[in-house]
């Protein structure tokens, strides 16, 4: 009876600025939550640098977008994957990223991380394991 | 088409949104809702002034599910459920909550 959902995985290698794709996944992601899907974020190369803390785009006359991250956890879309590797060769940690959490109703609205650090091992196999991967 | 409020003039864009958020004054959201016949109260205003207090955070109007749980975690849930909220906007409390406070039209609406 059950319409077949599919494991949608957005990945994200670029940096925030610069290009369009940053923003065009984020909006795709919101659009694609709604709709009931099961969707899996990943950040690797530069795109572990749409995640940091205290962006600021005043200087390059963009809209700093950075704020809506911290919304994915009410689209419930709750699976945010960081490459460890790809943190480390640009000097980062994750206490430079945002805290991305989702809130559990059935646990009187409990916090919960959203953000899980992989390898690049792991990564691989959660590409794998994806129906249908979206590069950006 | 732009409205007038307070003989102020307000640009919008074709599905009569405003133009520029940051133009929005509470007037904007009264003249919106006479022309839909509808006269605001209380509970419309919290449900407005949710929506902004929500957009100044994330920077994006929510989907009407993320509307109304939201709503629900915020006011109880008594009020964070579709009948009420469509009770108070009848064209959709997303699309027609977010226009009265001057939000661009939520993302993944058509």
């Amino acid at each position: 009876m059950s319409e077949t959902v599919k494991k949608f995985l957005y990945l994200n290698r670029r940096a925030p600025y610069g290009t369009i794709y940053a923003w065009e996944s984020l909006e795709v992601v919101l659009i694609g939550a709604a709709f009931d899907q099961d969707v899996s974020l990943a950040f690797i190369d530069d795109g572990v640098y749409q995640l940091t803390k205290n962006q600021d785009t005043a200087a390059i006359g963009m809209k700093n977008f950075s704020p809506t991250y911290a919304a994915l956890g009410d689209y419930e879309v709750k699976k945010i994957y960081v490459e460890k590797e790809s943190l480390e060769e640009r000097g980062l940690t994750l206490d430079d990223l945002q805290h991305l959490v989702w809130e559990d109703e059935d646990e009187d609205w409990a916090e919960k991380d959203s953000i899980h650090l992989v390898s690049r091992a792991e990564m691989a196999a959660v590409m794998e394991d994806s129906d249908v991967v979206f590069s950006f | 088409m732009p409205i007038e409020v307070n003989g102020k003039s307000f640009e919008t864009d074709e599905e009569g949104y405003l133009a520029n958020i940051n133009d929005w004054e509470p007037g904007v959201a009264e003249v919106m809702a006479k022309e839909d016949d509808l006269e605001l109260t209380d509970e419309h205003w919290d449900i407005i002034n949710f929506l902004r207090e929500y957009y100044e955070e994330y920077q994006i109007a929510p989907a009407v599910r993320v509307l109304t749980k939201a709503v629900g975690k915020k006011m109880g849930k008594d009020k964070g459920n579709s009948k009420y909220l469509y009770g108070l906007f009848p064209y959709g409390p997303a699309k027609q909550a977010c226009r009265y406070a001057g939000l661009p039209k939520p993302t993944g609406c058509v």
